[in-house]
């Protein structure tokens, strides 16, 4: 057994080897035959011919010779060396491209080993610092052919990939492929490094832990970009081999793995910052921000991996599904038409799809959500062509192509058309056999004596049979290839088969041939066609209908806008105001909004046009703000270094999280989202306005001060982790750090002003900090250490900003004070850990009475949403004045972040963030009822019911279409589930 | 050398932790003692304005509008608030000081059914958690031990006592049962994906549960020692209580039908984030609700914003005995057990209702109110007197508090750092 299947694989090399001969490679020795060159031409002729998707010729011929076409067209002459294919009534288009695959390369494994501690350092040497950054990683080197592979493939319609090694953050370059089973490397390579790949995933191969965020990898591939252009400008005295090849590289396309619409517009910036306008790998969720895709005018390569419904039938379970993951479901197929329609250029993809085969089940799903055919054929042919910059070769079948093309039974994509042939580089590679007829239709079937109905339906390919005798039907089987019919059926009455064999004839569909009764003896029989399978197509056809697609919200998660609010003049009357200024709490006092502002403030105004609200009873403050939150992010941590000043929390703000709109209702309309606390230098902030339904960008303040977030303590010396291996493990060498970083900067800034430098983020944003330019948010807890890095500050003459948590700020407020450092404290928190054992609730009291500017901060979505009520409990301990204490939360805030110009009191001139209450704000039993951004009602109590009774009608909506879906296979749905959303804390290693 | 680091650590921790003492337990009562004026929030769902509370030997001997002829030492209640002792059930109060530092901790015993753990051995009565709750009118809890299926039993103390056998006022008074959740987690560190997806295990770890109740019922031959076995027998005679975990509304079906066919004579759930749609089952099988606190996030993406404030509204509202715990949240946060009350308040709950979910209710839960939980003749004279109203963070500033007659401290670790950071800048 073993040696047959050894001598069955050397045949099948020698049959390669053979093969392999007829193309190109005329020197090469024949010592296994005798040498002989290919000199005949082939053509196929009266086909309707799809020269380009748009330029289609009827009656056609296409003529080909050693894999590349020589001429096509209606009046093409054909040598008199040509074997000619006579393929009337069939219709020829260039065969499909595909540039985003793994074709033939293994995708690495991880490898095992349970949790050991971080490695910090490379593994490689001569190489970039970084194990994740891969340039020199080639496809071509690691790419072995899988003719297994290859035919799923053929059978989908591609005749060339592009692949490359899915791993890493630069994964090197890819190459182009045909899918020529028959001739070896030599011919079906069509390029060796045909594009360089990018993604923000790290490579699998090495467990160096930088970066261990979406910001890092973005951080790392700027920060690889700028050292590129050091090291080409020959400033480097180290030979670097991953930058050379990039350089090497650099005209080739760059494709990058973004994977989500937010990614897409991620990997866009980077290329933007660096001139190079990367062809985006999307995630099939474009079609839910358009118009910000559209902005990067990049093009886009697109999978078709539409959900699955969900089994929705167990009611309990079904309960968990969101409705967002229902939404896409419905709404995902309509992609590739909103990105067509919109005009943006992208090719096709099988990548993401578990196999090629439902390829084309997807793309006839985006058909019914209107998806133009023609420009799907563009999509995988003459796009990715293009974008490969390879149009001279593949993607049309112009002259001096290679002759890669598919013969169809009728016009591509329609139903009931089967893909007979798929050629690659002139190799026939028959799909469905063109001597297949539709069969399908209604016969009478006469066999024995006897007369039968023959009912034949399904896919031309894969037909279904019915056999009956007067209303008695007879469970039936069919089969059909190579123009051999095999029918059986059983008689239910006596258990006896009738098996079948008949041959179709050239002409007509009714056959007829041997019949097998069940005594063993033979009989003839004839089956005679009644009415052909037109009708039922038909009717198939309206059953196709466009689905019901739900309308998008912005964001397109539940609770999301149906239309953006739109800014209003408002007249508050009669509220009692918290000006948190020093006019102090008025009462009975009118405040007019206008044009995003607060216009006025008085008694008994007027506003003209402005919508009146009656606030008796009601108290009317400005908008809370949150100095330290971990919402509306992706990341929160970049832990893979100790100090990582390059990542920005502005690069991962995710204006989609629920919290965002839990906040509005709990009266908050800004807050800085901080980096987490994994090291002393921890990474840039995003401050934001609480802008639910808008981008990312849009909710980002525009000239946003500039603040870092700084750690100190148990978290940065890692004394709650299994990790021992990272500078630094005690206060001591936190100091220390600090002192070699700003050293460091004032040396770049040195090396700066005299012209030759390597740029380094890191630094830039550090020397923002000795400049003054860049504001210290620093998470602290014990009194050794705060003291310490206002000693450090003096020493290299700046100012902390604030102080974060400073639990024990009221040990040193005095030094605090004189420091001119602000305070942002949790209310009541301690008991977590060992740091904490002294903190107090009395603490935000204690500095505010020392004259620190102090806040109450939340670092907890939940929290955050109560941010009033934390700043009532400094009434509680410690004896602040109610007006005092509410500024804890607004005013005082918007100082430390310095934006109080803006926000933070009820001023005139200030920007209309406000917050109508039922109660006095401090109290646990008030309530938000409306909250206004810049004059724009975010949130409406009112608004608020009608979201939720719209929540439960459009989930009641899409359960009912999905328990009625039959789209999957055999009816397969997915389980439900639920995201595992993770709610940061600064401690949060995502 | 790891060992020698925790012992270090442990040196460190204790040594730090012993630097300030902990309060004093106030002494016996001595003498009859008379609150006079102020308000009166008894806990049963009724309110006094202008009474007056006398008690004795640590018990209520009368209350009452207007003055007493009683004589005593008077308290002058004027303008002020009087409550009974909050109660904070499910808590690892006293088995785990600092969450960080693992020798401070004692709160989960290695094993799946351990019914005979038992929490009240190892509760510190000198915890600097527990002394921090006081200020904020909470009086008492029920210590239970964490993880595992069947985590062990817990006791009831009050919190100012010199031993745990001082504080403890019902021992061993239930048994609390984790029940397994039918959609689950995916252990992405595994190798699973991320996000959560239907259980399948579902099933099999109910039968396990159900074998489990079967052999411990079964257990009758007592020749042959099962201390776990032994524990759960309260359960089957009604010594005991059975504290179910559980969230979902198939799960607390399947959890109370499978306890009361076993035989469990008296269940309660702790969690209830669906309870609200199965009213008429619980109220049908006498199960009541301590419902999770008010200051969560809704679970699902699309619940109402305010859901979890609302939830013990809704189960109140429909008939439901329910009272609020915080067994999900860090211990220390136990002291904000009346604002998690108050919020309710927000949602439209009446105050005194509202003050019911942890005082009168909650001991009617855990089958302590013959002696605590209202304000009423005959009870335990556990209350406190606060400045203003004490669901609301603006006003719970207490002045005075008693637990079994005896006059506590409303000092903590935290107010003595206060007192002397204050006064070093002369804000005193």
């Amino acid at each position: 057994m073993a040696l047959f299947i050894f001598m069955k694989k050397i045949l099948t090399l020698s049959l390669l080897v053979c093969s392999s001969l007829l193309f190109g490679q005329d020197y090469f020795p024949e010592n296994g035959g005798l040498k002989q060159a290919e000199t005949e031409y082939t053509a196929l002729t009266n086909a309707t011919i799809y020269v380009t998707p748009t330029q289609q010729l009827t009656n056609a011929t296409i003529l080909f010779k050693n894999g590349k076409v020589v001429n096509v067209g209606a009046n093409v002459s054909i040598p008199k060396n040509t074997v000619v294919e006579n393929v009337a009534g069939k219709y020829i288009y260039p065969s499909f491209i595909d540039m985003y695959t793994n074709f033939g390369v293994e995708k690495p494994k991880r490898e095992g080993g349970g949790r050991r501690s971080p490695q910090y350092d490379a593994s490689r040497e001569g190489f970039y610092w970084n194990d994740h950054i891969m340039t020199e990683q080639r496809a071509m080197e690691q790419f072995k052919y899988s003719s297994k592979t290859a035919k799923g493939m053929r059978e989908a319609g591609f005749g060339v990939v592009n692949t490359h090694v899915p791993d890493g953050i630069a994964r090197g370059t890819s190459v182009i492929v045909a899918l020529n089973d028959e001739d070896g490397d030599a011919q079906r390579i069509i390029e060796d490094d045909a594009a360089q790949l990018f993604s923000f995933s790290k490579s699998v191969k090495s467990r160096q832990s930088y970066p261990t965020s979406l910001m890092g990898a973005m951080a790392l591939l700027r920060q690889f970009n700028n050292d590129a252009k050091w090291y080409a400008n020959g400033n480097s005295q180290t030979k670097d081999r991953s930058i050379e090849i990039f350089n090497t590289n650099k005209n080739l396309p760059f494709i990058f793995d973004a994977g989500d619409k937010t990614n897409d517009l991620r990997a866009d910036k980077i290329g933007d910052a660096f001139n190079k306008q990367y062809i985006i790998v999307g995630g099939g969720d474009e079609y839910e921000t358009i118009a910000a895709i559209k902005a990067t005018q990049a093009a886009y390569i697109l999978p078709l991996n539409f959900p699955e419904a969900f089994d929705v039938s167990n009611a309990y379970l079904a309960n968990y599904i969101a409705l967002e993951d229902m939404r896409e479901w419905n709404q995902a197929p309509s992609n590739p038409k909103v990105m067509s329609d919109n005009g943006i250029s992208f090719a096709l993809t099988t990548h993401k799809l578990d196999k090629p085969a439902a390829f084309l089940k997807m793309l006839d799903k985006a058909f019914t959500y209107g998806y133009d055919k023609t420009k799907a054929l563009e999509a995988l042919t003459t796009t990715p062509a293009r974008l490969l910059g390879k149009s001279d070769l593949i993607g049309s079948l112009q002259n001096g192509r290679y002759a890669n093309f598919l013969v169809t039974s009728g016009p591509l994509f329609e139903d009931g058309t089967v893909i007979h042939e798929n050629w690659v580089q002139g190799r026939k590679n028959v799909i469905n056999s063109r001597d297949i007829k539709d069969l399908r239709g209604d016969y009478t079937m006469t066999a024995a004596g006897k007369n039968y109905d023959l009912k034949i339906s399904g896919d031309v390919d894969k037909l279904k049979a019915e056999v009956k005798m007067d209303t008695v039907s007879f469970p039936s089987k069919i089969s059909y290839s190579d123009n051999w019919v095999s029918l059986s059926f059983t008689d239910k009455a006596t258990d006896e088969m009738y098996r079948f064999t008949g041959i179709v004839p050239q002409e007509g569909v009714n056959f007829s041939g041997r019949l097998l009764l069940p005594n063993g003896n033979n009989s003839n029989f004839r089956a005679v066609q009644t009415s052909d399978f037109s009708e039922e197509k038909k009717a198939d056809k309206d059953a196709k209908k466009a689905p019901v697609m739900m309308p998008l919200t912005y964001p397109n998660v539940g609770y999301g806008n149906v239309t953006q609010p739109q800014q209003q003049t408002m007249l508050f009357k009669n509220a009692t105001v918290w000006t948190g200024e020093n006019e102090g709490v008025l009462t009975e006092t009118d405040v007019l909004i206008k044009n995003g502002k607060i216009a006025k403030i008085g008694k008994n105004l007027s506003g003209a046009g402005a919508v009146v609200i009656d606030a008796t009873g009601k108290h009317l403050t400005a908008g809370v703000i949150d100095e330290h939150t971990h919402i509306a992010t992706l990341a929160v941590n970049e832990a893979g270094h100790n100090s990582t000043a390059e990542v920005t929390i502005e690069d991962v703000v995710d204006p989609e999280d629920v919290n965002i709109y839990r906040n509005l209702a709990g009266g908050v309309t800004s807050a800085q989202i901080l980096h987490g606390s994994a090291n002393p230098i921890g990474g840039r902030s995003a401050i934001i306005k609480m802008k639910w339904g808008e981008s990312a960008d849009n909710m980002i303040y525009s000239n946003s001060p500039k603040f870092i977030k700084f750690a100190l303590g148990e978290n940065v010396k890692q004394s709650n982790w299994e990790s021992r291996s990272r500078f630094p493990q005690t206060r001591m060498g936190v100091e220390q750090m600090y002192v070699n970083y700003f050293n460091r900067a004032v040396e770049y800034q040195a090396a700066k002003k005299k012209g030759t430098f390597r740029y380094d983020e890191e630094m830039e944003v550090i020397a923002e900090i000795l400049n003054g330019e860049r504001f210290i948010s620093c998470h602290s807890y014990v009194q050794s250490e705060i003291n310490m890095l206002m000693k450090v500050a003096d020493r290299f003459n700046f100012k902390v900003n604030t102080f974060t948590h400073i639990l024990e700020g009221y040990k040193v407020a005095d030094k605090m004070k004189e420091h001119g450092v602000g305070a942002s404290t949790f209310s009541d928190w301690w008991a977590y850990k060992y740091e904490v054992n002294d903190a107090i609730p009395y603490n935000a009291a204690i500095m505010a009475k020392q004259g620190i500017t102090t806040a109450i901060n939340s670092d907890d979505a939940e929290m955050s949403r109560r941010l009033n009520q934390e700043a009532g409990k400094t009434v509680k301990y410690g004896g602040m004045s109610e007006e005092e204490a509410w500024k804890m939360v607004t005013i005082n805030p918007a100082k430390l972040l310095h934006i109080d110009n803006r926000v933070g009191s009820i001023k005139e001139g200030k920007d209309a963030d406000l917050v109508l209450w039922t109660d006095n704000p401090l109290s646990v039993y008030a309530k938000a009822e409306k909250t206004i951004i810049e004059g724009k009602t975010y949130f409406d109590l009112q608004t608020d019911l009608a979201k939720r009774a719209a929540i439960k009608q459009e989930r009641t909506q899409l359960i009912n279409m999905m328990l009625n879906d039959k789209s999957g296979k055999g009816g397969k749905k997915r389980p439900p589930m639920k995201r595992d959303k993770i709610h940061f804390e600064c401690e949060t290693i995502n | 050398m790891k060992i020698i680091y925790n012992i270090l650590t442990a040196f460190v921790f204790m040594a730090a932790t012993t630097l300030v003492a902990q309060q004093t337990p106030g002494d016996k009562q001595s003498e009859v003692l008379i609150v006079n004026g102020g308000t009166y929030h008894l806990g049963n769902g009724s309110v006094i304005d202008n009474g007056h509370l006398v008690f004795e030997d640590g018990k209520i001997i009368e209350i009452g509008e207007g003055a007493t002829r009683r004589m005593g030492k008077m308290i002058d209640a004027t303008g002020k608030h009087i409550y009974p002792g909050f109660i904070a059930p499910a808590k690892s109060l006293g088995l785990i000081e600092v969450e960080a530092v693992r020798a401070s901790d004692d709160e989960d015993e290695l094993g799946e059914y351990i019914p005979n753990i038992r929490s009240i051995i190892a509760y510190n009565a000198e915890s600097k958690v527990i002394e921090s709750l006081r200020p904020n009118g909470v009086l008492l809890g029920q210590i239970a031990p964490q993880g595992g299926r069947i985590s062990g039993s817990s006791t009831i103390v009050q919190f100012d006592a010199w031993n745990w056998e001082d504080a403890a006022i019902k021992t061993d008074d239930g048994i609390h049962l984790h029940w397994p959740s039918s959609f689950r987690r995916g252990r992405w560190w595994a190798g699973e994906p991320r996000g959560y997806s239907p259980n399948k295990k579902y099933g099999e770890q109910v039968s396990e549960i159900k074998n489990y109740f079967a052999s411990s019922k079964a257990y009758t031959d007592t020749s042959v020692a099962n201390e776990a076995y032994k524990a759960m027998q309260g359960l089957f005679n009604g010594d005991k209580k059975l504290y179910i975990y559980s969230d979902s509304e198939k799960e607390i079906i399947d959890a109370v039908t499978t306890a009361k066919e076993s035989g469990v004579k008296s269940v309660v759930i702790i969690g209830g984030y669906e309870a609200h749609k199965i009213t008429d089952f619980l109220i049908a099988q006498q199960v009541p609700v301590l419902i999770q606190h008010t200051h969560n996030l809704p679970k699902m993406a699309d619940d109402d914003y305010d859901f979890p404030y609302k939830l013990p509204k809704l189960l109140s509202d429909a008939g439901v005995l329910v009272g609020l715990q915080n067994a999900d949240a860090s211990n220390f946060q136990t002291r904000n057990l009346p604002f998690y009350a108050g919020q309710v308040v927000g949602q439209g709950m009446d105050k005194e209702t509202a003050l019911q979910l942890i005082t009168g209710n909650t001991a009617k839960i855990l089958g302590i109110d013959d002696a605590y939980g209202t304000l009423e003749v005959g009870k335990s004279a556990t209350f406190f007197i606060s400045e203003g109203d004490a669901l609301d963070m603006r006003t719970n500033v207490l002045t005075d508090a008693f637990i079994d007659g005896r006059a506590i401290s409303l000092e903590s670790h935290q107010t003595e750092l206060w007192h002397r950071y204050a006064k070093k800048y002369g804000q005193e």
